[in-house]
């Protein structure tokens, strides 16, 4: 016997229980419109900046090390334990003047953490590369959710983009809010991981609308509460399997990939699981409020089989 | 019954076949590459945070080039209608947007005659008469952009030469956005050397020293005490103590490092300290005779960047096109010259707005763990597609090898760049590429619920769970090539691999499990259930 995620005659009232998801989803919408404005912990991609990844040959004294850092007088300074603690990772704001400035801040910090130490990356961003960095992204961002949004409004209906809109949005104010109030740090892979939310998000919410379409064509008698939960059901194990499966490579990468790629992997996993609940929680149900045209009612076609030659 | 075309069945596997060859070469070592023909020999290419190495962000300053083009202009018209006895006051440079210069003319009847010879001074600039005989000199707008275009690509044509000659191994200069470059160097773990070469605009003129005006020294803060005359002006230079002190040059460039053909490193024959020997192109040899044989026993500058670097006096006309420059050079510093001399100079300076070094252990580092990730992310995976699916898990599993395969040797064919979000996108389409699969089966499971025969399920689930594949996948497409358009660096770099995904997934799940499934289904008389 194999394994079934979802039994195949599932019949949960999504839409039943569309006033209680609703909530929920307005709920994190707030959240991440309240953590846009609390701020984003932006990294040194975005807002410029230096950066050194060293690997120590004995375990540092933080603390001792954290007042000989400040002693420079750089300004703010950030020491992070990445992965062991004898891998460190300094942040340093850029340096007023030249880039003899920069480059001298560095030399200090190297001066301090000791200069035969194994240096495994040393960056430093300009300000105005950051904030372009940050503008392309977002342009780059807006440009492609628009064009998929248009692509649906001409292969279903407006209405169907209207409403995939709406849990696009969602999905990123939440993983906003993720950003914001967990405090993880906001740089351009971060980006990368929204993009991926919401192309897995649209993608989910394409195969839900695709069945209602069907259905809608094939029932033309049910009404549409009734057409858009016996989708959602049909679909629910499809749904499922492919968020599992999804979600078993990132939870791999979570915890064997390293600092930067599980860095990198946790916004997504929180984001596939949002993008599937906004699918058919959010999107789905507010079709409902949509006035989809509904053709000629006079008789259901009910197909028992395709033509097949 | 089922026909398979054999045109079909040889494409299919012709094709898995090939991408099994194409991806070869990434787990061999270089020698075995080495031995492949040519076209088999690409590998993936690794982004500089996982081989490890530089990489530098420049930004080309064209507003100064733009300046100095612009009261280069300026001198050129002084000149110019001086000659032409045309008087004018009030010449001057605005340096405000995009600059312009503006002059009064003293007569207004002089307007068609002025503009004529302005306008012989450069194809690009236009006038306007602005009423009461003032002139407005300003670029054409075609003109400013054709400028900036040539003085980007002369820019990274300058870097390109100055980072070969610097010997960096496989060095990557391109253009980045409006006015950036970024330059790519594996394997340097100290890009300062680098850089300060980069940096330098290393422009070399010949320019006479000036006889009315005496050399004077610096004040505390670095500037020459007194005023020099008309048409000269004071720069610094060192003496043989290490002092500095100015000299009266005049501004007038006789020669510039453009016509070198060549500059090496030398010993100056009567201090035996190193110099550096320069050789003229022809055109240089009789412009440098020429000048050499009119000013006998005048002192001329050779000035780098603003700096007089040596001021020797003509004993005698030199007709050879040799010169020889010797400042107080160290043997590094007139290494160092020669190298920027036989470059060229940059067109506009240039400033580092982005840098980033990493080591080779934190490369090799990412590249074991994303090795690691990737790996498990497939077995489990496989697994649990064998799990929910048995048999028809398993040949799902066939494709998703598949996809793994030919996803690096398109990334391969394509030299497209793997970074460390690269390799979270090849996990992430290890979980994803199965989803084309899992709508088919749970099509067929549909349709065999109807209680339909089992080739009847099999036909009609791939034929409906079709339109949904396309959409889905038709829509993330689309967002990969708005972003492969749009995006940049990293971005772009993910828009490529998504898309490729993308692209595979759909054959391997339409193609080569649906193949699969046939035969297998071929082979079974009389399949009341499916193992699936």
């Amino acid at each position: 016997m194999a394994l079934q995620l979802v039994p195949h005659n599932t019949k949960i009232d999504f839409v039943g229980g569309r006033f209680i998801t609703f909530c929920l989803a307005i709920f994190l919408a707030v959240l991440g419109t309240s953590g846009y404005f609390n701020g984003l912990n932006f990294g040194v991609d975005f807002k410029g900046g230096h950066v050194l990844e060293v690997h120590m040959d004995k375990e540092p004294d933080l603390t001792t090390l954290r007042e000989n850092l400040n002693a420079l007088n750089l300004g703010e300074v950030v020491i992070q334990e990445i992965g062991t603690p004898k891998d460190l990772m300094v942040k340093v704001e850029l340096q007023d003047g030249d880039d003899s400035a920069q480059g001298n801040a560095i030399e200090k910090i190297k001066a301090v953490l000791g200069a035969d130490q194994q240096y495994r990356k040393v960056a430093t961003v300009g300000p105005k590369v950051g904030g372009e960095m940050v503008q392309n992204a977002l342009k780059a961002v807006a440009l492609a959710l628009a064009a998929m949004l248009i692509y649906i409004a001409v292969r279903f209906e407006w209405q169907f983009a209207a409403c995939a809109i709406v849990a696009l949005a969602h999905d990123c104010l939440t993983l906003l809010a993720l950003f914001s109030w967990a405090g993880l740090e906001f740089n351009e892979t971060s980006v990368i991981a929204i993009l991926i939310t919401a192309g897995y998000s649209i993608n989910d919410t394409i195969v839900i609308f695709d069945r209602i379409r069907e259905n809608l064509r094939k029932f033309k008698k049910l009404e549409l509460k009734d057409i858009i939960n016996k989708s959602l059901n049909e679909t629910l194990s499809r749904t499922m399997m492919t968020a599992t499966t999804t979600l078993i490579a990132l939870t791999a990468l979570y915890f064997m990939a390293g600092p930067v790629i599980s860095a990198f992997s946790f916004p997504i996993i929180i984001g596939i699981t949002v993008g599937s609940f906004s699918s058919i929680c959010l999107a789905s149900p507010l079709l409902l409020y949509m006035h989809l045209p509904r053709g000629d009612s006079s008789s259901d076609t009910v197909e028992k089989s395709v033509n097949l030659s | 019954m089922l026909q398979l075309s054999k045109m079909k069945l040889l494409i299919i596997f012709g094709t898995c076949l090939l991408g099994v060859l194409f991806a070869l070469p990434n787990v061999l070592d270089q020698k075995t590459i080495a031995k492949l023909p040519l076209f088999l020999q690409n590998t993936v290419n690794l982004g500089l945070e996982l081989r490890g190495g530089s990489h530098i962000q420049l930004e080309v300053d064209l507003k100064s080039a733009h300046k100095d083009y612009l009261s280069h202009i300026k001198d050129e018209v002084r000149s110019t209608l001086r000659k032409e006895q045309i008087g004018y006051t009030d010449l001057k440079l605005v340096t405000k947007d995009k600059g312009n210069v503006t002059l009064t003319l003293l007569n207004s009847n002089d307007f068609a005659k002025a503009k004529k010879v302005i306008f012989k001074i450069d194809s690009y600039i236009t006038i306007q008469d602005l009423s009461n005989g003032n002139l407005n000199i300003t670029f054409k707008e075609d003109a400013l952009e054709k400028r900036n275009k040539q003085i980007i690509e002369q820019s990274i044509e300058v870097v390109r030469r100055r980072v070969d000659e610097s010997g960096t191994k496989e060095p990557n200069i391109q253009r980045q956005g409006e006015d950036r470059i970024i330059v790519q160097l594996p394997g340097v773990e100290d890009p300062a050397e680098v850089k300060r070469m980069i940096g330098k605009t290393a422009k070399l003129t010949f320019r006479l020293v000036d006889n009315n005006a005496q050399s004077v020294n610096a004040t505390e803060d670095g500037k020459p005490m007194g005023v020099a005359p008309q048409g000269a002006e004071y720069l610094m230079t060192t003496d043989h103590k290490g002092n500095k002190y100015f000299i009266p040059v005049r501004k007038e460039v006789k020669l510039t490092g453009d016509q070198l053909v060549d500059a090496r490193i030398t010993e100056d024959p009567r201090s035996g300290q190193p110099a550096v020997s320069i050789q003229f192109d022809s055109k240089g040899t009789r412009a440098f005779a020429e000048i050499s044989k009119n000013n006998v026993n005048r002192q001329f500058a050779m000035v780098l960047d603003d700096t007089v670097i040596s001021a020797p006096v003509f004993n005698e006309p030199i007709t050879g096109g040799n010169a020889q420059i010797s400042g107080r050079f160290t043997y590094k510093e007139a290494n160092e010259l020669s190298v920027l001399l036989r470059a060229g100079s940059l067109p506009a300076p240039l400033k580092v707005v982005e840098e980033s070094t990493v080591g080779p252990s934190l490369g090799a580092d990412s590249i074991q763990h994303g090795k690691q990730g990737v790996g498990i992310a497939f077995v489990l995976v496989s697994i649990f597609m064998i799990m929910s699916y048995s048999l028809f898990g398993a040949i799902a599993n066939i494709a998703l090898t598949f996809n793994i395969i030919l996803l690096f040797a398109g990334l391969s064919i394509l030299q497209a760049t793997l970074t460390l979000p690269g390799i979270a996108g090849i996990a992430l389409t290890i979980g994803m590429a199965v989803d084309a699969n899992v709508l088919i089966y749970e099509r067929i499971k549909e349709e065999l619920r109807t209680g339909v025969k089992v080739m009847v399920a099999i036909q009609a689930g791939y034929k409906r769970a079709m339109t949904t594949i396309l959409d889905s996948n038709f829509t993330t497409l689309l967002g990969a090539a708005v972003l492969f358009e749009f995006g940049s660096g990293p971005i772009k770099g993910f828009a490529v691999t998504l898309a490729l995904g993308i692209l595979i997934s759909l054959f391997t799940a339409l193609s080569l499990t649906k193949l699969i499934i046939y035969l297998w289904v071929r082979n079974k008389k009389n399949l009341t259930t499916l193992p699936i």
